[in-house]
């Protein structure tokens, strides 16, 4: 699985502050009904990722399960979740881990 | 019905009659759904006085509703951290977001009944309308593959069932016409 690289900078803080640096991703599963070309379209429209990358992020849902396919503040992850139901893919978020 | 082509700016093809009215009627299922769902909304009066509107908090409890209607944190994971604040909760975010999902789907759902034929023919599409048709055709493959149980591994022989087996083959096409529309979007 993808993971975008973790925020070390946290690490001298004290515990409440990593946990707020710590970032949020926004994570596609695979599942049984979406089309492959449909995943890499969505990914293309709603990130404005390339072609090729976000035909590898499909391949890793596909393959693997699930991909992190964005990562940030949780305003921003909620709101690419959010997004990303609107195009009807199962998507959730958590903290980075 | 052909393959979707792109004439310049638009997203074309043609319907039969009884394709147009398949998709009508499985679209129009799906937004019934939805506003059916919608309804159930909790009602409280400062949201009626802000215009906030509030979700329910809890999924629905019909497979191909919480299909449709996802929440934004699994339950089941490990690195779910009950420490979170309230507002983090799947239960919180779906109450927050699910009044706007809802809608979204519901206008992708008039899009396609609003340029759908009734009696068939030809179908001339923005690519903005072909967008909310790929979103909506999608939402009704979602339902039927939920309400199929369909898996990972498509089975290669059709149901016993003859509801189920209709079904079967409505899917099997609905695939075939939003796959035709996204290689139409892509050129």
């Amino acid at each position: 699985m993808t993971t975008p690289a973790e925020v070390e900078s946290a690490q001298a803080e004290p515990e409440e502050a990593a946990s707020e640096e710590r970032p949020w991703v926004a994570v596609v599963w695979n599942d049984p009904v979406n089309l492959m070309s449909y995943v890499t379209y969505v990914l293309q429209k709603i990130f404005g990722y390339s072609k090729e990358h976000a035909t590898k992020l499909m391949l890793d849902v596909h393959n693997k399960g699930r991909a992190v396919v964005s990562s940030g503040s949780k305003e921003k992850v909620e709101g690419d979740v959010a997004k990303l139901h609107a195009a009807g893919l199962w998507a959730t978020m958590q903290h980075d881990s | 019905m052909q393959d979707w082509t792109r004439d310049n700016d638009r997203l074309v093809t043609e319907f039969e009659p009884n394709e147009a009215a398949v998709i009508r009627g499985l679209v129009g299922e799906i937004k019934d759904m939805l506003t059916a769902r919608a309804d159930q909304a909790p009602q409280d009066e400062l949201a009626e006085l802000t215009g906030m509107r509030a979700g329910p908090s809890t999924p629905p409890e019909e497979g191909v509703l919480a299909r449709l209607l996802p929440d934004f944190i699994r339950p089941d994971r490990d690195s779910f951290e009950p420490e979170a604040e309230s507002s983090d909760t799947a239960g919180a975010l779906r109450s927050l977001h699910e009044p706007e999902l809802i809608e979204h789907k519901s206008g992708v759902a008039a899009t396609v009944l609003d340029t759908c034929p009734e009696r068939g023919g030809r179908v001339s599409l923005t690519e903005d309308q072909a967008d909310s048709w790929l979103s909506a055709l999608n939402d009704v493959r979602l339902a039927l593959g939920t309400a199929l149980g369909v898996s990972e591994e498509v089975p290669e022989d059709p149901p016993e069932d003859q509801l189920q087996r209709e079904h079967y083959y409505v899917y099997q096409w609905l695939t075939w016409v939003q796959e035709s529309l996204i290689q139409a979007l892509s050129s």
